[in-house]
């Protein structure tokens, strides 16, 4: 039986974007920046369909959340190969104050409502770089995880996953339902092509509010403030090995 | 890796070598010792370069078609030192052969034969940028770059921009007129020089550097300096209006299957992106092919077809640009103008897609000794030239790749042919002057943008006329009355 899968995507600043902070420190700039599809759940997205493709999969469905520009987010996804797509619209200060733990009730809240047999995510995104989501939605699901995935092969309802560990790999069975988050290696994204551009736009997409799917996404931390990293100091040039000696003990390094 | 380690490593035969025809003009000097002296004692430390091996890489150009023999590379790094070198040359009667760059595509840049090397890279302090009316005053050796990333700090860019922009410097981008991707938006190089300070072969200093957009007095005396290619005078600081920076950007790449598909689409994107469109620039298969080749791109971004297009559009906002792009995009597949085509989703697919029609030259390099064509010609017969080149190829066993691609909104086609195990001459006399003349005959340009440098200056009389030969020449004694500045280059040198 072919499965269904649920693909996390996040509009994030455009991997390409040199980031600055704001002067209050209180976050960085987004207005007028160009935001993105979170390069690693493009990786999910690519994964997810081509599960479709070798018919292991059924129907993708692509969710995000947040506020209205999420849908260009979403019909990226749907360009890319998605079924159909839901729109979780948070706004204004709730989605500046949205955090791991509240999309991660919100994706589980979904997985559960579709019934789906595969929630696949990125496994960090390139803005806070959390990489908590995928295992508190396995968590919160009771569901098994494979995270950091660069190779997904899936039989028979179970999937075995190699991940990307320190030190170099591991492979993981895990029985569906489950969680799986993709690690860079795991493929290379297609690009949208124009036919599916314009099957994209007539694609359905869903909105709904966290309220509808009894999720509280009151947050829990608080952030302080954002800085940037010191700047590099530059290093020196010494004449001589006397010399170095000399700077290293002046130091006190020997 | 490996390859591109053998393309730094290998270099070319000699020019004088390759053109036997060519010879040093017996009114030059031969360098002596009394003159390296000289230049050593007005450069400080370093900057004057004897030692052949590091003279070596200053002797080749780009595409590796030529390799002079110069003996002495000078880096001032003020005007001063530049105009002392001058003086000193033309008193002396030294060949100089003024450097950018290096990064030219008709050997100009490079001495012939033993010309002294003036190299313009250290006059690179990036100057002024006036908010109010958007003027960059800058010293000519920076690179083209530097400087766009320089204006961007203050909501601008510049007003060119070519697939060397890592390497190219100003001084050159002006010396040669260059043209680049944006020329359909933003117009020539040309109209954006407001001011130049350029330094004539006896030394003296020529202060056009007006940073103001109007001012009709007298005989505009800059003019001729854009697009001299270095024979004029030598540009030292530019003054240039820089347009404002779109934030919003839009991509799309398409596949088409002739090349009446491709010219339907591009008016059509004329028609619907009309003030958002910023740049339009065709590949045909094999371009196509080499390049992903060469970028080692595995993930091809649309089905394979016989052409391809490419469509920028810039607009103030990202909706707007987007918009009119999709609309195209949209309109085109009903019509069935295109096959396929992706629009970027981000700004990496933007680069990745671009790429593509940017490393074209390296990609080209890659593949052989690269025979490099730059022509205007009537749109509707662009890719007529390629296909009865490719014709022609045809009895050649060698011959690795016939391409066109260009700038199909400035009419200009760049038409390049890859021979597999180096230059041939059999190859080159099937090639020119048929090439040419067939240009000729169209009543385009036998260079749209590349200038004439060494390799295209005996096809001037063919573009230009008589007349306007002997004019220039004329002009050309007027500001060099002994003939130091860039020899044997732009204009037809007659052999004694």
């Amino acid at each position: 039986m072919a499965i269904r899968i649920l693909v996390g995507v996040k509009r994030a600043i455009d991997y390409a974007v040199k980031v600055q902070v704001k002067t209050d420190k209180s976050g960085v700039v987004t207005e007028g920046v160009k935001h993105s599809m979170n390069p690693f759940d493009e990786i999910a997205v690519e994964e997810a369909i081509r599960l479709k493709e070798k018919k292991v999969a059924q129907e993708v469905i692509a969710l995000s959340c947040g506020p209205a520009q999420c849908q260009e987010t979403l019909r990226t996804a749907l360009a890319l190969g998605a079924d159909r797509a839901i729109h979780v619209e948070v706004t204004g200060k709730d989605y500046e104050m949205l955090q791991p733990l509240a999309i991660s009730k919100l994706i589980a809240a979904v997985a559960k409502k579709e019934n789906v047999d595969l929630v696949l995510l990125g496994k960090l995104a390139i803005d806070d770089d959390s990489n908590q989501t995928g295992q508190m939605v396995a968590g919160l699901l009771s569901w098994p995880q494979a995270v950091f995935a660069s190779k997904v092969d899936i039989k028979d309802k179970t999937a075995e996953v190699m991940r990307e560990i320190d030190g170099g790999s591991e492979t993981l069975r895990v029985k569906l339902p489950a969680v799986i988050t993709s690690d860079l290696r795991l493929n290379q994204p297609r690009f949208a092509n124009l036919p599916s551009i314009q099957k994209a736009k007539k694609k359905p997409m869903a909105k709904m509010s966290p309220k509808d799917l009894g999720v509280d996404i009151k947050p829990h931390q608080e952030y302080l403030s954002y800085e940037e990293p010191p700047k590099r100091q530059g290093g020196g040039r010494v004449a001589s090995v006397d010399e170095l000696i000399s700077k290293l003990k002046e130091k006190g390094l020997i | 890796m490996w390859s591109q380690t053998i393309r730094r490593l290998s270099t070319s035969a000699l020019t004088r070598v390759r053109h036997p025809k060519l010879r040093r003009s017996t009114h030059y000097a031969t360098l002596t010792d009394k003159d390296v002296s000289f230049f050593e004692r007005l450069l400080s430390s370093g900057r004057t370069i004897t030692n052949p091996d590091e003279c070596l890489p200053f002797n080749i150009d780009y595409i590796k078609s030529c390799q002079g023999q110069s003996q002495l590379v000078l880096r001032p790094k003020t005007v001063d030192e530049v105009q002392a070198i001058l003086r000193y040359c033309n008193e002396h009667q030294l060949a100089v052969c003024p450097q950018s760059g290096n990064t030219g595509l008709s050997g100009g840049s490079v001495p012939v034969f033993d010309e002294i090397i003036l190299s313009l890279r250290l006059l690179n302090s990036i100057g002024n940028f006036d908010e109010n009316s958007g003027v960059l005053t800058t010293d000519a050796g920076c690179v083209l770059e530097k400087l766009d990333t320089h204006v961007r700090q203050y909501g601008h860019i510049m007003p060119i921009d070519l697939g060397a922009k890592g390497s190219c410097l100003i001084g050159g981008n002006v010396a040669t007129n260059a043209g680049g991707l944006r020329v359909v938006r933003f117009g020539s190089l040309r109209s954006a020089v407001l001011g130049l300070e350029v330094v004539l072969p006896d030394g003296s200093l020529l202060d056009c550097l007006t940073s103001i957009r109007k001012d009709n007095t007298g005989i505009d005396l800059k003019q001729p300096f854009i697009g001299s290619e270095g024979i004029l005078g030598i540009v030292t600081r530019v003054a240039l209006a820089c347009p404002s920076l779109m934030s919003g950007v839009g991509l799309g790449f398409f596949a088409c299957s002739s090349f009446e598909q491709i010219l339907s689409t591009m008016r059509l994107a004329r028609k619907i992106c009309g003030e958002t469109l910023s740049a339009i620039e065709f590949l045909d298969e094999s371009t196509y092919n080499l390049s992903l080749k060469y970028l080692q791109r595995t993930n091809k971004p649309i089905e394979s077809n016989k052409f391809y297009i490419l469509i920028e559009t810039m607009s103030s906002t990202d909706e707007q640009a987007k918009a009119t792009l999709e609309k195209l995009a949209t309109t085109a597949l009903e019509k069935e103008f295109v096959t396929d085509g992706t629009l970027a989703q981000d700004l990496t697919q933007y680069k990745d897609i671009w790429a593509i029609r940017e490393r074209v030259s390296d990609a080209l390099v890659a593949d052989g000794y690269v025979f490099k064509y730059d022509f205007s010609l009537p749109t509707s017969r662009m890719y007529k030239l390629v296909e009865e080149t490719e014709e022609r190829m045809k009895q050649f066993s060698n011959v690795g790749n016939v391409t066109g691609f260009g700038h199909l909104g400035d009419q200009n086609l760049h038409l390049n042919v890859t021979v597999k195990d180096g230059y041939s001459d059999d190859i080159k006399q099937a090639l020119e002057p048929w090439l040419y003349e067939w240009v000729a005959k169209e009543h385009g340009s036998v260079s749209a943008e590349h200038g004439l440098g060494l390799h295209k200056s005996k096809y001037l009389e063919l573009n230009k006329g008589k007349h306007s030969l002997e004019l220039m020449k004329q002009m050309k004694h007027m500001f060099d009355p002994k003939c130091i500045l860039n020899p044997y280059k732009v204009l037809p040198y007659k052999i004694d």
